[in-house]
């Protein structure tokens, strides 16, 4: 076999492990310890996919920030430990029927002939270098990069007013 | 095939040669810091242990073998022996993108010294490894299940996120000045201009406040406020265990010593260094002494911040300063046309 | 991608597992070389000498979920600085200098705003 292919099974093997690992753990924290490990396993997928570029900014931001957070919301509700009967039993049904239909669209998808993939172009070698993504979202992409800003601005403000009901009470010591 | 297994023979080796040389690097800082902040403080530290006391790293080593581990029992057990060592494997794996110097010629084998030195995201990934070494700490704090434990490492880690950020946009200007995130190729730059030091001074000085508190040394040393927090997310660990954490530690000054001596002193530059490759990881480890001197002088004399004032600084003044340095990086290029 | 990763990835990889057995290998020796001698008390959670009272982990200040979110969005501020740095050079040698750094100071003053309600709103003071 060939050592991409080897590698894209063992990712593969963790990957869904680890999102099933996430779904079934009593404990929160352990919840996101799980989430941590499936997106570096995805990072890793980036990095066979030739985007480095990429894949340290999905452990950077994503495993190393956004998880952060998500651990502080769980210590900061003490929600290590939730309850198993959360009382939406209505859920489960619903949820069965529409993973079915997923799979159901999905196979279809990859199985009959009508539907074809076109052929994957191979990018060039330093697709997802540095350089190349700088190149291309200071040229190309220059919008998006300039609403992300604010994008983020409303994500500040947002988590200001939530957290802050009022200015400070004492002044600067 | 055989290609193959040469080349991770050579991985496997330069891998232990490097966490074996980070370990005794870890034993002799404890040492070193004992020395000389006991010079410092007009005392005279270990002496008893060997000629000189220079044993005495390794007698606190096998010591910590035979210290008895417990767990409380109410701790939350896997997640409890996971933190130290999600600790100090990315203390560890850090130091991967460093190089030690250019290449030798082993018998007719070219090997690179250093274990990834042309990685072409070699900055981004001192990022990414140092945003995940959070989780030992919040973990340790939280799997203890202590009050001291849970507070220590929720401050530990808010303060590294803090000066996080800092310590993210010092790498900027030297990024700008060599066009590249290649660890191999900011030091080429270097060694063929002059060490980013002298152009980018202010950088050099906010990277090592950041990169203090990013390794919890002191004046930023909040877990290790006794008087408050005990020994703050490491209070329940004791024996291997607890000695995990403070290799953990001691490891990342190593690296960020390291990293500081790559950005801003042309890492293993240094006299004759292209003639006698050698001599490149000599010149780096001079430099990480240095830097490992001047943290620990840091220490002896300076008290610790008060937490308040602590994250006050990281975001009132550590994050503007560090903007200004992209500025500051971009005008020495327009200005100087640094190459 | 198989010959860079190989030649760039691979030896962190090794790097990695060399650095979990080093820890694995003190984990373990602490574990056989160690007395177990346990008892009730010591297993009790430390509290200077005290009984513990309640439960060790508890709900938190929210100052540090807000912390949180501030790290986030500067932590991808930090992230889009690194292509622009990388690129900067490139595009002043080819005189666009003042084209690039103009699309930076707009992204940044967008979000310098934000600080700046941080600031006003007392979100950058603990406590």
């Amino acid at each position: 076999m060939q050592p991409e292919l080897i590698v894209f099974f063992v990712l593969g093997t963790v990957a869904v492990g680890s999102a099933i690992g996430m779904l079934l753990s009593r404990n929160a924290v352990y919840s996101a310890l799980f989430l941590i490990l499936n997106f570096a396993t995805v990072a890793v997928f980036y990095l066979v996919l030739g985007a480095p570029f990429i894949a340290m900014v999905q452990v950077t931001v994503y495993a190393g920030a956004i998880m952060v957070l998500f651990l502080f919301v769980i210590m900061l509700l003490g929600a290590e430990h939730l309850e198993r009967r959360t009382g939406a039993d209505w859920q489960k049904p619903i949820a069965a029927l529409l993973g079915v239909v997923l799979l159901v669209e999905a196979g279809y998808v990859l199985l009959s002939e009508s539907v074809s993939l076109p052929g994957i172009n191979v990018p060039a070698a330093d697709y997802g270098a540095p350089v190349a993504i700088g190149e291309l979202l200071f040229s190309e992409y220059l919008l998006p990069f300039e609403v992300t800003s604010v994008l983020l601005l409303a994500a500040m403000v947002g988590a200001i007013v939530i957290t802050r009901r009022d200015a400070p009470r004492r002044k600067k010591r | 095939m055989n290609e193959t297994l040469l080349l991770i023979i050579e991985w496997t080796i330069k891998g232990g040669l490097l966490a074996f040389g980070l370990a005794t690097g870890f034993a002799y800082t404890t040492f070193y810091e004992r020395k000389w902040a006991a010079r410092l403080q007009i005392r005279i530290g270990p002496n008893r242990t060997g000629p000189g006391g220079w044993l005495q790293p390794a007698a606190d080593g096998l010591k910590l073998f035979f210290k008895e581990e417990f767990t409380p029992a109410n701790a939350y057990k896997f997640a409890f022996n996971l933190a130290p060592v999600l600790t100090m494997v990315p203390a560890i794996v850090i130091m991967a993108v460093i190089p030690w110097g250019t290449q030798i010629d082993f018998f007719g084998r070219i090997i690179p010294l250093g274990i990834s030195n042309e990685l072409n995201v070699g900055v981004l990934f001192l990022l990414s490894v140092a945003s995940v070494s959070v989780y030992g700490i919040v973990l340790a704090g939280w799997s203890s299940n202590n009050k001291y434990a849970m507070l220590g490492g929720l401050r530990s880690t808010a303060q590294m996120i803090s000066y996080e950020l800092a310590l993210g946009l010092s790498f900027i200007g030297p990024i700008m000045l060599a066009g590249s995130l290649n660890m191999a190729e900011i030091i080429r730059a270097q060694q063929q201009g002059v060490w980013y030091v002298v152009y980018l001074p202010l950088a050099a000085v906010v990277f090592y406040i950041a990169a203090l508190a990013e390794v919890n040394r002191s004046p930023f040393d909040m877990p290790e406020a006794e008087q408050e927090l005990t020994a703050g997310y490491h209070t329940e660990y004791s024996g291997m265990k607890f000695s995990l954490f403070f290799m953990g530690e001691y490891i990342k000054m190593i690296a960020v010593s390291a990293i500081c001596a790559t950005l801003f002193f042309g890492g293993f530059d240094g006299p004759f260094v292209n003639t006698y490759p050698l001599l490149g990881p000599l010149y780096l480890g001079i430099k990480i002494f240095i830097s490992l001197g001047l943290m620990i002088w840091i220490r002896a004399t300076m008290p610790r911040l008060r937490y308040d004032r602590l994250m006050a600084f990281g975001w009132k003044v550590m994050l503007p300063l560090s903007l200004f340095n992209v500025v500051w990086a971009a005008a020495v290029i327009v200005f100087f046309n640094v190459r | 991608m198989v010959t860079n990763l190989l030649t760039d990835y691979w030896p962190i990889l090794v790097l990695l597992l060399v650095s979990l057995g080093f820890a694995g290998i003190a984990m373990g020796g602490g574990l056989l070389l160690g007395p177990r001698r346990s008892s009730a008390r010591k297993q009790e959670a430390y509290e200077s000498g005290m009984r513990a009272i309640g439960p060790g982990t508890r709900q938190m200040p929210v100052r540090f979920y807000l912390v949180a979110v501030l790290f986030i969005l500067f932590d991808i501020e930090v992230i889009f600085f690194l292509p622009w740095a990388v690129v900067f050079r490139q595009y002043y040698e080819n005189g666009l200098g003042a084209f690039i750094l103009l699309e930076m100071l707009v992204f940044i003053v967008i979000l310098l705003v934000g600080y700046a309600y941080a600031w006003k709103k007392g979100a950058l003071e603990w406590e």
